[in-house]
């Protein structure tokens, strides 16, 4: 991965939660209008590594972060930077679906009205559903609470939500860990669809997921003092096919994590 | 006590193996019997590599069907998968080269009572070589030797050379003597079968390189 196609670059970064380092030195770009998939066994730093990406270990009381995350030339980290506006562009889709207790409209509007974007809503919130493959389910019955959706439904709305503020890069982690083989399927199917206008970031323990939906890989594991570290990233062909390091072979192949 | 999905997986991948070898060992057998066969005139050889070309095509399709089990079952990846693509390829490689050993047999079928038009002395001299070139393919299998498969893509030339020789005296002496046009084509064609063995143990050095390294030669 060269840094020039980057949309978002991670460089030397490590994470503590208090005294403990989570991720160490870890150094990584993310190409435009490409999935990246990030994988490794538990505890290994995927999850936290990709809520580095757009600040939302800020939430997490003793998190600090080390080294740089790059995005349009600037650290995400500078003081001077608002981590809600960081947001607005790096949106985040998490494992379960979780949809406000409000309609389906309104969990879609949410973040153009708190963000005061209250122009031509109706249309921004169709569009929204649309890019999140939802509208021709939910068209006729906008106003029903979002509750009443299947599981599937309610992370596609979830989706919605996210593309509503039209962020430039979409993290998702575990998208579609608590869906049915069909609904997992319609997620993947989005995410590649979601590529032609977004960046994707997605955390997966499933394989055959990574290496169906994304076009680059990075594998991650932890060491002997549990702070999880990069062992290889490229082309999910490659990775999948042909890793280079012993360790990425042996996880892949179920031979350990 | 149950083994874990992973050693039962590795258990099978091997004997996945074993029966690659085996279809090996079945095919190295017909070519040489092929030959000796022609080169002794013994007709019920002959006629047995032909008969017995059954089996080889039911152990290339038992292979075929266990590979795709394991891919539909275990969704392989990295060396498992380069493992199960190898077998594969390597499968229809060994079973190609059975029906080469039967295209001779057939030949031995057709000479016949015919009497010999010369003693045979490079045609088997070929057919030793595509063997051994097939027997270190496999051996490259087994021990995961790019090396070894190396030497085998390089060992081709001389078979190639061989085949080029017996070529130009055959095609001599039909020249010199019309009567033996019929007899030399019968075995132009069986060195023709051993020259494409020799190409076909080449593909399976090739698949061997792949399992290793990821990369197609060349």
């Amino acid at each position: 991965m060269t840094d020039n196609d980057a949309v978002l670059s991670v460089r030397d970064l490590s994470v503590y939660y208090g005294e403990f380092r989570a991720i160490k030195n870890i150094s990584l770009s993310f190409q435009a209008n490409r999935v990246t998939a990030l994988i490794g066994p538990s505890g290994c730093g995927k999850s936290t590594l990709l809520r580095c990406l757009n600040r939302m270990n800020d939430l997490v009381p003793q998190a600090r972060v080390e080294g740089e995350v790059v995005y349009s030339q600037q650290d995400i980290y500078d003081p001077q930077i608002d981590p809600a506006q960081v947001r607005l562009h790096i949106g985040m889709v998490f494992q379960k679906p979780n949809p406000f207790p409000k309609s389906i409209f309104d969990n879609v509007a949410f973040g153009l009205k708190i963000n005061g974007l209250t122009n031509n809503i109706d249309e921004a919130v169709e569009k929204s559903l649309r890019s999140a493959a939802l509208w021709d389910e939910v068209k006729d019955r906008l106003n029903e609470n979002a509750m009443t959706l299947s599981g599937g439904q309610q992370q596609r709305l979830c989706i919605a939500r996210t593309l509503a503020v039209e962020p430039e890069i979409i993290l998702m982690d575990e998208p579609a860990s608590a869906l049915d083989p069909i609904g997992t399927l319609a997620i993947e199917s989005l995410m590649r669809d979601l590529t032609e206008k977004y960046t994707i970031v997605v955390v997966t323990h499933n394989m055959q997921q990574a290496a169906r939906v994304s076009d680059e890989t990075a594998f991650l594991m932890m060491d002997e003092d549990r702070a999880g570290y990069l062992v290889e990233s490229g082309k999910t062909d490659n990775i999948f096919q042909n890793p280079k390091d012993e360790r990425t072979e042996a996880y892949i192949t179920g031979r350990f994590g | 006590m149950a083994r874990s999905p992973r050693a039962e997986f590795d258990a099978e991948l091997t004997g996945l193996q074993n029966e690659v070898l085996v279809l090996g060992s079945m095919v190295e057998k017909a070519i040489a019997k092929s030959i000796e066969a022609l080169r002794t005139r013994n007709l019920d050889d002959s006629r047995e590599v032909v008969a017995e070309d059954d089996l080889i095509d039911d152990k290339r399709h038992e292979i075929e069907d266990k590979c795709i089990a394991l891919i539909a079952r275990q969704q392989p990846m990295a060396t498992d998968l380069r493992q199960i693509v190898a077998f594969l390829h390597i499968a229809v490689d060994l079973e190609r080269m059975g029906d080469y050993a039967e295209g001779i047999g057939k030949i031995g079928l057709l000479m016949g009572e015919q009497p010999p038009l010369k003693p045979l002395i490079d045609i088997p001299r070929m057919c030793e070589m595509a063997n051994d070139m097939l027997r270190r393919s496999l051996d490259g299998l087994v021990k995961r030797d790019v090396v070894i498969a190396n030497q085998v893509l390089k060992d081709d030339d001389e078979v190639d050379a061989l085949y080029d020789q017996v070529y130009r005296e055959l095609v001599l002496l039909m020249v010199q003597d019309p009567k033996t046009i019929e007899r030399a084509t019968f075995l132009l064609w069986a060195a023709h079968d051993l020259e494409r063995v020799a190409d076909r143990a080449e593909n399976i050095a090739e698949q061997v390189i792949y399992l290793v390294s990821g990369r197609e030669p060349r």
